[in-house]
Parts: C-alpha cells; sequence; structure tokens
C-alpha cells in the first residue's frame, strides 16, 4: 500500500538517465534514414550539460510566472512518469493517481508552459501557446476516449491495475478494438510529443514551430529543466502506449533477475516504438495547421471506433 | 447566563445579522462611509455565524436536533414561514455564507471605487437583501415561502444588476434578467402546484412523503392491472420533471436558456457579480437537487438521459463561447454554464443509476455534482473577485487594454492564477478532485446498463476532457493576456495593488480551494449526512484510504487519486532541480535582457499576441459553430503593399440568440401589437371583458 521510496527512487533515476537517450535515439535515427550522418546518441546529454553550466537571460518584461514554468514542468513530467508502469507492473506512485492524473498533470505542465511563452511578449511565443493550447483541446479527448476504452474493459483507472490485468489475460494485439486504440493513442504521441506530422522538433522557422515557439526565451538552466521535462514527458507516453497495449515482460515483483530482464526487454520496446516514430517522421512532411484538427479528430474517431467495437464482442 | 452555540442560535443571528446590514445600508443612505462599513461589516459578521451554524449542523450527527424556526405566525392557510436547516440546505447554506464572508469583507475595499459616484448605501442593502433572501431559499420548508423568497432573490438580484443604470448596456441586461428570471418562476410554480395537486399540500415533508408514492407507482407501472389514476400521476411527474427542469434550468443558466446569463453577470458590479456566478445560479442546482432526488421519487431512464445530454452540451457550449469573449467578466460568466454543465454531468449520471438500481454509483454520481457545486461557487467567486479588483485597477474590463498587471498587482495575480489552476481542473487543486469523481462515476456507469445509452458515458467522459482542455486554454489566454508581459494601454501601466480587505476576501477563498483540493476525504465527511437523505446511503468511507491520504472510487480497484500527496510530493521532487544547480549552475549568473526582436528596435506592446488572436485557431477549428465574420478596410496612398491604416472588425454568431431568441421576440411583439387592440382604455369594455372571464370560468367550474 505504502509507496514503496526504493521504487520511487530507481523509476525516477530511470526516467532521467534513460528519457535523453531516447531522444538521441530518435534523432541519430532520423539523419540517418534521411541519408545524414546526424549528432550521436548521447548529444541530449552534452546538451543539458552544456545548458546547465550556462548563465541566463530572462526577458525584462517577464514575471515570476516565467521562471516558474521551468520548475512545474518539470516536475509533472517527473511525477507522471512515477505514476505510469515501466519495468514493473506496479508503478511506484499508482495508489496516488491513475490514468486521470496522468493527464491532468501533463495538462498542469502545459499550462505553465504556456504561460512561459506568453510571459516574455513575444508574438512568437504566444503563438506557440495559442497553437499549443488549441492542438491539447483536441488531443486531450482522444487520449482520453481511448484510455477510458482499455479502463472500462477492467474496470479500473489505475494503470498498474490496467496492466496486470492485460497480462493476465493475455489480450493479443489483434483484437479489433486494442489496434483502434493503439492507432489513437499513437496519434495522440505524436501531437503531444511535437512530432513531425503536427510539429517540428527542428525547425527553427518561426512562423512554423508550436514548442520551440514557447521556449524561445528560455536559456540555461531553465533551458536544460524544459528540454528534460519534454523528453521525460515522451517516454512516459511511449511506456504508456507499449506497457498498456503490450504488456510482455513486465516483472511482476521487485527480484532483481526479474527487474533486470523487465528493463531489458521495457528497453527493447521502446527503441521499437522510437523506430516507428521516426519512420512516420520521415515519411510525412509537416502538415498545414489547419489540416492538424483533422488527424487529430481522426484519432478521436478511432477511439470512438475503439469503444463501439468494445461493445459489440462483449 | 451563558447562550448555548446551537445552529439555531447561530441561524437566528445570521439572518438577524443580514436585515441588520440591509437596514444600515438604508439608514446611512447619505453617509456612504458609514453605509460602507455597517452593512458589509454586518453581512460579513452574519455570513460567518451562517457558515458556523452549517458547519456544526452537517457535523452534528445524526442524533442531533433538527433545526426549526418559525419566523412569522401563521396567518393564511398553506403559509408557514418555517425555516428548516435539513443536510441539503445547510450544505448550500454553507455555499452561500462562506461565499457570502469572502465578498463582503472584499466589499469593504470594493465599494470605495463607487464613493461620490453612486449610492452605496442602496448597494449595501440590496446585497444584504439579496444574502439573506438566497439563505432562506436554501432553508425554506414550504413552496409557497420558497417561492415568496425566491422572489425577492431575483427582484434584489435585479436592482443589483441594473445598480449602474446609467448604462444602456447594463439596462437592456437588466431587463433580459427580469424576464428570463420570471418565466422560470412561472415554470417553478406550476410545478408546485402539479405537486400540490398530488400531495395536497405545499409542506415540503408532504411533498416527500409524495416522493415514496411516486417510486411506488413508478415500481408497479408494468403490472397488467395498473390503475389509470397512477398512470395519470406519473404522467404529472413527468410534467413536473420537465417544469422544473426549465424553471429552475433558466436560473442555473443551462444552454439553451443561459443567454441572460453572459448579459447580467458582467455588468453587475463585481462583487455582485461573484455573488450571481457563485451562488445565485446554484439556487436552481438546489432546487433540481430537492425536486430530483428527494421531492420525485425513483426517475425513469430519459430524466437521466436529458439531464446529462443537458449538461454535456452546456459544458461544451459555454466554454467554447468563453474562448471567444475578450472581456474578462463577460468569459467568466461563459465559464459559469460550462461548470453548470458539469455539475448536470453528475446528477443526470445519477438519476440514471438510480434508474437502474445502483444506489452507491448513483451516490457517487451525485457526490460529484454536489462537489463541483461548491467547487464552482469558490473558484468562480474567486476569479470574479480578481476581475474585480482589476476592473478597480485599471476601469476596463477589456483584456486587449491590459497586460504586464502580474508585476504591478503580485498579490491578485497570484490568486486570480489559483482560481485560473483551479477551474481548469488541473491537479492538485479542487476542480480536478470533483471532475476526478465525474470521471470515475461516468466509468463505473458502462457496467450498469446493457443499452446502447451506456455509450453516453465514455463518450460523455471524452467530451468532459475536451472541455477541460479548452478550459485550459481559455485560462491561459485570460491569465497570460491580463497578467503577463508588457501592459497594453496606460491604465494597465499605471495599475496599483488593490486594498487590503479585498485581497483578503480573496485570500479566503484561495485557502477555501487549496482545502476542498487538497483534503477531500475530510470533506467528504461533511457530504454524509445529505447523501443519506437523499439517496439512503455514506459512502464517504467507501471513498478515503490510507488513513484519508488518498482518495478512491466506490471501490480500490476503480482507482485511486491523492492530491495531497501530489503537492507534498511535488515540493519533495524540487531536491532534483536543487541537486542539478549544486553540481552544475552554482557558478552561473542571470541578466536581465531585452525580449528577442528579430533585429527590430525592441519590442512595443501592440506586438503582442491578442486574447483575439489567442483564441483564433480555436474560432477557425469550431467555425461551423461560430460563423465568424469579419471585415477589413485598408487606407492606402499609391500602392496596397503599403497600407497607411487599418481597421479590423471581427464577429461571432452567439446562436442561440440569433436563431431562436430573436425570432423568439419578434413573435412575441408582434403578438402583443394585436393584443394591444383590446386594450383600448375604455373602462366598459374592460368591464365586459372581466365579467365574459367570470362567466367562462363559472361555466368551467360546473
Amino acid at each position: 500500500m505504502k509507496p514503496d521510496l526504493l521504487a520511487i527512487l530507481l523509476q525516477m533515476v530511470l526516467l532521467l538517465l534513460l528519457s535523453p537517450f531516447i531522444s538521441g535515439c530518435i534523432r541519430n535515427w532520423k539523419a540517418r534514414l534521411q541519408n545524414r550522418r546526424g549528432p550521436p546518441i548521447v548529444q541530449p546529454y552534452y546538451d543539458l550539460a552544456k545548458f546547465l553550466r550556462k548563465d541566463m537571460v530572462i526577458s525584462e518584461h517577464a514575471s515570476w510566472v516565467f521562471s516558474a514554468a521551468p520548475y512545474v514542468v518539470f516536475i509533472t513530467a517527473l511525477l507522471v512518469g512515477l505514476m505510469v508502469p515501466m519495468v514493473t507492473t506496479r508503478a511506484p506512485l499508482s495508489l496516488f493517481g491513475g490514468v486521470l492524473a496522468v493527464v491532468g498533470l501533463l495538462a498542469l505542465g502545459r499550462f505553465f508552459l504556456a504561460l512561459g511563452g506568453l510571459d516574455p511578449g513575444s508574438a512568437f511565443g504566444g503563438m506557440g501557446s495559442s497553437r499549443e493550447m488549441t492542438l491539447a483541446a483536441l488531443a486531450e479527448p482522444a487520449l482520453i476516449l481511448a484510455l477510458f476504452t482499455v479502463a472500462i474493459t477492467v474496470g479500473s483507472t489505475d494503470l498498474s491495475h490496467i496492466v496486470t490485468t492485460a497480462q493476465q489475460s493475455g489480450w493479443d494485439l489483434l483484437n479489433p478494438a486494442h489496434l483502434m486504440a493503439f492507432a489513437a493513442l499513437f496519434i495522440v504521441l505524436l501531437a503531444e510529443t511535437g512530432r513531425v506530422p503536427i510539429d517540428n522538433p527542428a525547425t527553427h522557422l518561426e512562423l512554423t514551430m508550436i514548442h520551440e515557439a514557447m521556449l524561445l526565451e528560455y536559456s540555461g538552466r531553465y533551458l536544460a529543466l524544459m528540454e528534460w521535462g519534454a523528453s521525460i514527458k515522451q517516454l512516459v507516453l511511449m511506456a504508456l502506449l507499449v506497457n498498456i497495449f503490450l504488456p510482455v515482460g513486465l516483472a511482476p515483483d521487485g527480484s532483481v533477475a526479474a527487474f533486470g530482464l523487465g528493463l531489458v526487454i521495457f528497453l527493447g520496446k521502446i527503441l521499437v516504438l522510437s523506430a516507428a516514430v521516426v519512420l512516420v517522421e520521415t515519411a510525412n512532411a509537416k502538415l498545414r495547421l489547419f489540416r492538424v484538427p483533422d488527424l487529430l479528430s481522426a484519432a478521436f474517431v478511432l477511439a470512438t471506433m475503439a469503444l463501439l467495437s468494445t461493445f459489440l464482442f462483449h | 447566563m451563558v447562550m448555548d452555540i446551537t445552529p439555531t442560535t447561530l441561524l437566528t443571528l445570521a439572518l438577524l445579522g443580514y436585515v441588520s446590514g440591509s437596514l444600515s445600508g438604508l439608514v446611512f443612505l447619505r453617509h456612504e462611509k458609514l453605509a460602507n462599513i455597517f452593512s458589509f461589516g454586518f453581512a460579513t459578521l452574519a455570513a460567518l455565524c451562517g457558515a458556523l451554524a452549517c458547519v456544526l449542523s452537517l457535523t452534528a450527527g445524526p442524533n442531533a436536533e433538527a433545526v426549526y424556526l418559525q419566523l412569522m405566525p401563521t396567518l393564511i392557510p398553506y403559509l408557514q414561514f418555517t425555516v428548516h436547516l435539513d443536510a441539503l440546505g445547510a450544505f448550500f447554506g454553507l455555499i452561500v455564507s462562506l461565499l457570502g464572508c469572502a465578498l463582503s469583507l472584499y466589499s469593504l475595499g470594493y465599494v470605495r471605487g463607487f464613493y461620490g459616484r453612486k449610492n452605496v448605501g442602496v448597494l449595501g442593502a440590496f446585497f444584504n437583501l439579496l444574502l439573506l433572501a438566497t439563505t432562506l431559499v436554501f432553508l425554506a420548508d414550504n413552496a409557497f415561502f420558497f417561492l415568496m423568497v425566491w422572489e425577492i432573490m431575483a427582484l434584489s438580484a435585479y436592482c443589483l444588476v441594473s445598480f449602474e443604470h446609467e448604462k444602456t448596456e447594463t439596462r437592456n441586461a437588466g431587463v433580459l434578467f427580469f424576464v428570463m428570471s420570471h418565466i422560470g418562476t412561472g415554470c417553478i410554480m406550476l410545478g408546485f402546484l402539479l405537486l400540490f395537486q398530488a400531495s395536497g399540500g405545499y409542506g415540503f415533508d408532504g411533498f416527500h412523503a409524495l416522493g415514496e408514492r411516486f417510486s411506488a407507482a413508478f415500481h408497479d407501472r408494468n403490472n397488467p392491472d395498473f390503475p389509470a389514476a397512477l398512470h395519470q400521476l406519473l404522467v404529472r411527474r413527468d410534467a413536473a420533471f420537465l417544469l422544473f427542469l426549465v424553471g429552475f434550468g433558466v436560473k442555473a443558466g443551462i444552454v439553451p436558456l443561459h443567454t441572460w446569463l453572459p448579459a447580467a453577470h458582467p455588468v453587475a458590479p463585481s462583487n455582485v457579480s461573484a455573488l450571481m456566478s457563485g451562488v445565485l445560479i446554484k439556487t436552481g442546482i438546489y432546487g433540481l437537487t430537492r425536486v430530483f432526488f428527494d421531492f420525485l421519487g425513483t426517475p425513469p431512464m430519459w430524466w437521466g438521459v436529458t439531464v446529462l445530454t443537458l449538461g454535456i452540451i452546456s459544458a461544451v457550449l459555454g466554454v467554447l463561447y468563453a474562448l471567444m469573449q475578450h472581456d474578462l467578466k463577460r468569459l467568466l460568466a461563459y465559464h459559469s454554464i460550462e461548470n453548470i454543465g458539469i455539475i448536470l454531468m453528475g446528477y443526470g449520471a445519477a438519476l440514471m443509476f438510480l434508474h437502474t438500481g445502483h444506489p452507491l454509483l448513483a451516490t457517487l454520481a451525485l457526490i460529484a455534482g454536489l462537489y463541483h457545486t461548491i467547487n464552482h461557487a469558490v473558484f468562480k467567486g474567486l476569479l470574479f473577485l480578481g476581475a474585480g479588483a482589476v476592473l478597480h485597477a485599471t476601469h476596463t474590463r477589456d483584456m486587449e487594454q491590459m497586460g504586464g498587471l502580474a508585476k504591478r498587482m503580485p498579490q491578485t495575480a497570484f490568486f486570480f492564477l489559483v482560481g485560473a489552476v483551479a477551474i481548469s481542473a488541473l491537479p492538485p487543486l479542487n476542480g480536478f478532485v470533483s471532475e476526478w469523481l465525474t470521471y470515475q462515476s461516468l466509468l463505473q456507469g458502462f457496467g450498469t446498463t446493457d443499452s446502447l445509452l451506456r455509450l453516453m458515458f465514455p463518450i460523455g467522459g471524452a467530451l468532459l476532457a475536451l472541455t477541460g482542455a479548452l478550459a485550459a486554454a481559455c485560462f491561459v489566454k485570460a491569465f497570460g493576456i491580463t497578467f503577463l508581459a508588457q501592459p497594453r494601454s496606460d491604465a494597465a501601466a499605471n495599475a496599483h495593488e488593490v486594498s487590503p480587505t479585498m485581497l483578503m476576501g480573496q485570500a479566503i477563498l484561495v485557502a477555501a480551494c487549496v482545502f476542498l483540493g487538497l483534503f477531500p476525504t475530510l470533506f467528504l465527511k461533511v457530504l454524509d449526512p445529505l447523501t443519506q437523505q437523499l439517496t439512503g446511503l455514506q459512502i464517504s468511507k467507501d471513498l478515503t484510504l490510507a488513513n484519508g491520504l488518498v482518495l478512491s472510487g466506490v471501490n480500490q480497484a476503480g482507482g485511486t487519486v491523492s492530491t495531497l500527496g501530489i503537492a507534498v510530493l511535488s515540493v519533495g521532487l524540487l531536491l532534483v532541480p536543487f541537486v542539478l544547480w549544486l553540481a552544475f549552475a552554482q557558478g552561473t549568473k542571470t541578466r536581465i535582457g531585452p525580449t528577442w526582436d528579430c533585429g527590430l528596435k525592441g519590442l512595443t506592446p501592440r506586438m503582442e499576441y491578442t486574447a483575439t488572436g489567442f483564441s483564433k485557431p480555436i474560432r477557425m477549428i469550431f467555425k461551423a459553430l461560430f460563423r465568424p465574420s469579419r471585415e477589413v478596410q485598408r487606407e492606402y496612398d499609391f500602392s496596397p503593399y503599403f497600407t497607411t491604416s487599418i481597421r479590423f472588425e471581427a464577429h461571432v454568431e452567439e446562436i442561440f440568440e440569433t436563431r431562436i431568441y430573436r425570432p423568439l421576440q419578434r413573435l412575441v411583439l408582434s403578438l402583443s401589437r394585436r393584443m394591444r387592440a383590446l386594450q383600448a382604455g375604455s373602462l366598459q369594455a374592460y368591464l365586459i371583458y372581466i365579467f365574459i372571464t367570470l362567466l367562462l370560468l363559472l361555466v368551467f367550474a360546473l
């Protein structure tokens, strides 16, 4: 019942250390697939260390909200990470919140991120905030509906409970309901992590960026916290996706051997999903802003169909 | 002799306090300072007594004495001035008292802005009268008395809305409020008459007993020899349901009966707007609760479906229209519609569960609705007070004129931010808790029925998520454009922090937001007597885990959440950035510099993102609903590429007004024009009308 301090620590270390690696992998593989050499996989670690050591420049128009935002973004990402089962079936903080708290905390981080974008008074930041909040508003119903579809079959919003049940009943991935819910969540993943058809993480062309536009005025350790928070969020959403729909290899208890095996399998699953993201990013061009709602409504429709088919097959 | 502090004495004190506050406002009509201090001082104390009375009576336990008060002797049959503080009344009484206390304290500072311009005594008198009438609405034990105080409430609210009557906008809003409010009252009256026909009295006890008869008849309805009289009883019950839904729905601001709300709330003085949005529309919710769960017995399925659907529509449309506003108070008013929708989603689910025979789930859904009711009162009150403080400091409600206030009004900015986080249903504050409960009941509801209707629950959940995310977008806009970046006008640039009493009023509500957010398990205990009264169950124990640290759905497997745990842990996790700072960043310096301006000559406030610009993507995406129109006029000297001046106008169509209310209004006006022929002005003709009417009535009676 009590949250296990050791488990919290371990998972936190995993989140902190693994998340830049995944970002690095995606960046590197994407470059390779596009016949570029690309930055080394460990580049994000260098970046973070560099940002942390740099002096900061803060806009003269910014208020305390600007300084609070990086902490909120970073800490909500960590908290969400502790609520999602990664290597073991039991997330260290599953008692403190399930699916709904995950969605809520992500929204809290986004809320402050958008305020941080507005605070320096630059038009870019405002544009980024406006677009981020709009797209999030469209992604969130699809996210909740897809998660609800899973939660309803299990009768619980507790992620550990969902994952355990999934493992026991041996759901096959070919179940149409699950395939569609997975597809919906995958689109939401792309939107939430600012990936290509929706946003371009590599662009610094002012008029097209969304996430980067909000970070434009951040520097030094605030930027480090923002970037790190974003990559933790990415890792967490990926973990959510792979562990709900493919709960293979999650360690049922805390034994070291099971934990080690679980870690290896988890890494493998995440890397496969990253590869899928890389493929999607390379094969697609960024959509025009007002075409993105179509994609996100497609996610919503997929989630609705997933729900309908659960309903029909039960 | 030491007086016992019982709920009864406290309640008496509270009512007397409001009366004295009202009278002192009138006595000191010519002394604005004295009027202010006395009327709002009395209101603060009275509200404090009222809050204490309600808390005492809610926590008194099942064996406590019932709180009855006879205000006046019965002179006319049926009309009894009895006040009965039962659990439901006490809960809503707590809301009005808590908010009344914070608002009155705030008003002490706020109404100074009216010195020399308007009569503060009148404001104080009607403010107290409104508080008194609203309290009595929650406590009335008799339909006649209820309608009387309901009417006093509506009239004093009308006077307060029209307080700044020199503006045309205010007068129009006042009249709209007056008309809509009376349409509602008419429906409620008819509803009570139907109940009177069935029960033979106007006492609420009689109505409660009637509920059991309704239930018995309803359970028996499929019997082959079901008597026709009972069948008619059920038909009357359905009619009463619809009448009450419309009547109380007008007051609550359910879409499509909401149009008066965004017109009337913004034009009133801000302390009154807070009272109207926080408490007054809750009288509609109170009425619905009282009638649905106490008087009408086991509901048929379609009631729940109707209420849930109306809730979803109100929530989504309320927030979408809110996004289009750049008048801060109007934006908040539209959010009230959204939140009423969320409350109704809980109520609709509860009605459906009562029908399908799942009292436990019904109680959970009801708790979700009630919890959101007090939450909305608290954070919407807070936000209106913040908006009032901004209005006080900048003399404008237009967000496009604001900006940079976080530096000039730091406390108000912080309080408003707390309110914004709470209303956007973000953890760990109170809005999240009640929406979490709503989600839980919707999720658990999927298993209660086999019909296709069960799809309503997850779809409702998804639309609730849409509402929450749009609300977050709206409050990023509201807070960001108002308080952040550079000031967009001189008024905003010269704004100053407001007076201590105004800040204290806000601080009380901030504390309430935090308490309701972090300690839900403590608060749920207060709801136990209430659910006992309405559904016969007490479930706070089922919702509490780990010594109250963790809130759970009806069973632990259904899901758990701990806002307190989240809050404590996030403070603990600050250690991580701290360690990072120790390891890497100790020697770094922070420099204040200009915002990146693309190498131009510095940013001006005109280059900032505006409120209209912020919501443009949403306006474009939902253009089928908004039907945005815009008009651009350019002037140029020699080539269109060198514009010398530009005029831009954008409009959003308020579909209910243009498509339903305007045609209706035209119809009513043209009908009344024809009716005017009857009203020729000759006394003889009128006497004939009266005579004919009498004859007709006699014929009917025979």
